[in-house]
């Protein structure tokens, strides 16, 4: 922004390439103190990998590296850590199995002169941190246990309050709602006044416009323009994006939205008074053939839950699930799959297999459908093919592992395998996190083609807009229960806001 | 389309030897261990590079080969079987109880058709598997846990199927395949071989091999995909019981005597052989290849060293720095396995 200062980092002419498949090409890029650089690209434009380049995670590349005007050469995260620079990555990388205080702490706990870890100090600490933060847990909770986008919260306090000079956030935002956003936010601006540099990736445009003085765009792993963010508006920005006019993609839903007349059509799934433990109480819905229900509400409502009961991965303490017309108790997941539900999580880590190739990702839900005792290689990458194609995965090579895909081409992995043998009933839980503009549009046409093909959808998300641009119908989930039902009637984000 | 795909595989996958080495470490280093070792003994002692001694290691390494087949199952879903030298030993004992015993032997056994000997003796190891498999699934006993209860149940059962004596007999298929040979060659190595082939197979060519690998892989995720985790689980340890069983029997044909404590060593031989072949203690890596090529080290490392002259006291350290090696190793691989994909 101002001319005066000078970049506390510099990239010039970076190129990277995994293999033969350049992810960057000739990128330059500078970020100056106190500065909140936005970061908007397509999947798989070369955004996260710019950053694990900055953050010292990818070692090898071409290009120039300046840290304060001085060439550097990371050769480890760590270096780069000890450079003054942290990073939340896109894929969650806390430790599930420590509790908060010490993943807050990672590899900095506080010891005494034995070098024993201070445990009541460090959880005090941690404790008044996320606090802080606006975050109240315990701090010796397990952190697996937390709802995914608390365990995001807490991986970003940490970034945050480590003392960085250089904080990079790749999609900080993909689990949270819009109070945790904005406190995000706030704590952003707070530490841009002091001076700390960074750089947030999102494919929420408005919130990039919002909070960020410059906004970077990359396309194919080129830098494509960089502009002030006063300067420019979310049209300019998707169209720099895709390199088309973009505007029609991407809805805003600040005006209202007639929800249609609700459909007669079979009862798929009837919830009848589920609850448990202190996460549900009575929620009781209907889920029909061709309609698409959507269950909003803010993070740690019961949302994951809900999906987890409908799917036999968590048992209900109470209530009964009513599956065409049959009541079931689902003892596993296989159950529920064989039953015609199929889940969606919100976690790619938990859903897909990193280390296998996407075809097997894609074939494994479908093995039972195409083959008895042996497997049939060729048939599953045909199918996987067929999927890549349609949701135009990127790269479309169904043979390369899973781990190298660009996030939000993963997630559409996640949604590939339950598309080739449609199940009678589809629960979408954040089905279009990480999705760039472009991807989300595929989304909402392969749910609306799925609906007309009469399967029950529900889709659960804390984004306003995922839910707005899907569904027929609309429950508002809150602490635990229903507690408004949008129906034949208009709807907006603020309406949804405010039920919430 | 594909030819587009292809190329992009291809760009993909040359990305220099280097990485691709590195990410293959987990299945050159135990056979460059092999080669090394093989080479070395060659060197030291004249007798050890024979076709005689090859015959010798083949079949010294058999028992082991065919426990070790199932308890490759156990480890690729990132499980253990601590019970397998446990339930070798009991049913290598059973199926000698259930057979008529020269009137000296002071076992108050009851004798029964060969053919019927063997069933029962099968469906005793099988049935502690599924002990195991219930307690592993139904109860969520970890089967580090369970295995080790199984391990002393099982030897339990032994000592009071035997009381202290030793028995001879078994049935007559089971004193051929263990101890007769065809052609030259033990019916014990074509059996080993078979049973490993026969798991190579399953594990690569069916689709329960793709889910004992991705159960393997990613548990959680597995759930997801509705796959029934906990009956992967449960047949992996009901398998790997069976081959311990039949391993067993085997035995006792092969050494001539069923008696309790027999079978102590093939425990850490077995999962030795596993892993040093470098499938992932971490589960969803590796396979039958990786346990040859461990079966072989082993059996190289064992019978060697009896080859060259040293202080056969010192001989006992070896093995445990060589496999001690071979353990660093494999976590290694591992690190390194993921810093080349990244
Ligand atoms: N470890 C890897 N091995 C091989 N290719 C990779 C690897 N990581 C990324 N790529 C490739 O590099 C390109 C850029 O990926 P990157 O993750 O930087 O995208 P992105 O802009 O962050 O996308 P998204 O919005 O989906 O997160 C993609 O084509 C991806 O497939
Ligand atoms: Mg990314």
């Amino acid at each position: 922004m101002s001319a005066g200062r000078s970049p506390i980092l510099e990239l010039q002419g970076i190129t990277k390439s995994f293999g033969g498949v350049e992810a960057l090409r000739g990128v330059d890029f500078a970020l100056l103190p106190g500065e909140i650089h936005g970061l908007v690209g397509e999947n798989g434009a070369g955004k996260s990998t710019l950053m694990k380049i900055i953050a010292g995670v990818h070692t090898e590349f071409s290009g120039r590296f300046l840290i304060d005007g001085k060439e550097t050469h990371f050769r480890s995260a760590r270096d780069a850590h000890a450079a003054g620079i942290a990073m939340v990555h896109q894929e969650l990388s806390v430790a599930p199995d420590l509790t908060v205080a010490e993943n807050v702490f990672l590899g900095n706990q506080p010891t005494n002169a034995l070098g024993l870890v201070q445990w009541r100090r460090m959880a005090r600490e941690a404790g008044e941190q996320l606090a802080r933060f606006g975050i109240d847990v315990d701090p010796m909770s397990r952190l697996g246990d937390l709802p995914i986008g608390l365990q995001q919260l807490i991986e970003i306090a940490r970034v945050l309050f480590s003392g960085a000079r250089i904080v990079i956030l790749d999609e900080p935002t993909s689990a949270l709602s819009p109070p945790e956003v904005e406190r995000l936010f706030t704590t952003l601006r707070r530490l841009r006044e002091d001076g700390t540099a960074i750089v947030f990736i999102s494919h929420f445009i408005e919130d990039i416009l919002l909070v960020s003085d410059t906004v970077t765009v990359f396309r194919n792993g080129r830098k494509v323009a960089e502009t002030a963010s006063a300067a420019t508006s979310k049209g300019a920005l998707i169209e720099a994006m895709i390199g088309r006019g973009g505007e029609a993609l991407e809805h805003s839903y600040t005006d209202d939205l007639m929800l249609p007349q609700p459909s007669d059509s079979t009862v798929v799934l009837k919830a009848d008074q589920l609850s448990l433990a202190r996460s549900l109480k009575d929620v009781s819905f209907e889920a029909r053939a061709g309609e698409v229900l959507g269950i909003y509400g803010f993070m740690g409502c019961g949302q994951q839950e809900l999906s987890r009961i409908l799917f036999g991965k968590l048992k209900p303490d109470g209530g009964t699930l009513v599956v065409d017309g049959t009541p079931k108790t689902f003892a596993s997941t296989a159950a529920a799959r064989r039953a015609g539900v199929a889940l969606v999580p919100e976690s790619r880590r938990d859903m897909l297999f990193h280390q296998e190739p996407v075809y097997k990702n894609i074939s494994i839900s479908i093995l039972d459908r195409i083959s008895s005792l042996l497997l049939k290689p060729t048939q599953e990458r045909d199918i996987a093919r067929r999927q890549v194609e349609q949701l135009q995965i990127r790269p479309p090579v169904v043979g390369l592992d899973l781990g190298m895909l660009s996030g939000g081409n993963q997630q559409k992995v996640a949604l590939a395998k339950w598309l080739t043998y449609p199940p009678r009933l589809l629960v979408l839980c954040e089905p279009t996190r990480g999705m760039d503009v472009g991807a989300k549009n595929d989304v909402i046409n392969i749910v609306r083609d799925l609906r007309a093909r009469g399967l029950a959808i529900i889709v659960l998300s804390t984004e306003p807009e995922t839910v707005l641009s899907l569904a027929d119908r609309i429950l508002v989930l809150k602490r635990g229960a229903l507690v408004r039902e949008f129906k034949n009637e208009p709807v907006s984000k603020d309406r949804l806001l405010e039920a919430a | 389309m594909a030819s587009s795909e292809t190329a992009f595989a291809e760009a993909h996958r040359a990305r220099g030897l280097a990485p691709f080495l590195r990410s293959q470490m987990r299945n050159i280093a135990p056979f460059l261990t092999l080669i090394f070792l093989s080479a070395f003994f060659a060197f030291a002692s004249p007798s050890f590079a024979t076709l005689d001694n090859l015959g010798n290691i083949l079949t010294q390494v058999s028992v082991t080969g065919i426990i070790a087949v199932g308890l490759t199952f156990v480890i690729l879903c990132a499980e253990i079987d601590l019970s397998i030298a446990s339930i070798a030993n009991v049913t290598g004992i059973a199926v000698a109880y259930f057979t008529l015993q020269e009137s000296y032997v002071n076992i108050a056994n009851i004798p029964l058709p060969g053919a019927v000997a063997i069933i029962l003796s099968i469906l005793l190891c099988a049935l502690l598997g599924l002990v195991n498999a219930l307690g592993l699934t139904v109860i969520g006993i970890p089967s580090f846990i369970m295995t080790l209860a199984m391990m002393q149940i099982a030897a339990g059962i032994s000592a009071l199927l035997v009381r202290g004596q030793i028995a001879y007999k078994v049935p007559s298929l089971i004193t051929t395949l263990g101890s007769g040979s065809i052609g030259g060659i033990p019916w014990i190595v074509i059996v080993a071989a078979i049973m490993l082939l026969g798991g190579h197979l399953v594990l690569t060519y069916t689709r329960f091999g793709r889910y004992v690998y991705m159960v393997g892989g990613n548990r959680e995720a597995a759930e997801y995909s509705g796959l029934n985790v906990k009956l992967i689980l449960g047949a992996v340890m009901v398998i790997s019981a069976v081959c311990s069983g039949i391993g067993g029997m085997l035995g006792v044909a092969h050494f001539g005597s069923a008696q309790q404590n027999e079978f102590d060593t093939y425990l850490l031989d077995s999962i030795a052989a596993v892993v040093v072949g470098g499938t992932s203690l971490f589960g969803g890596r590796g396979g039958i290849g990786n346990t040859i090529v461990g079966l072989f080290v082993l059996g190289v490392l064992n019978n060697g060293l009896d080859h060259v002259n040293i202080d056969s006291f010192l001989k006992i350290l070896i093995r445990g720095l060589i496999l001690l090696a071979a353990l660093i190793i494999n976590v290694y691989a591992q690190r390194l396995r993921e810093k080349a994909a990244e």
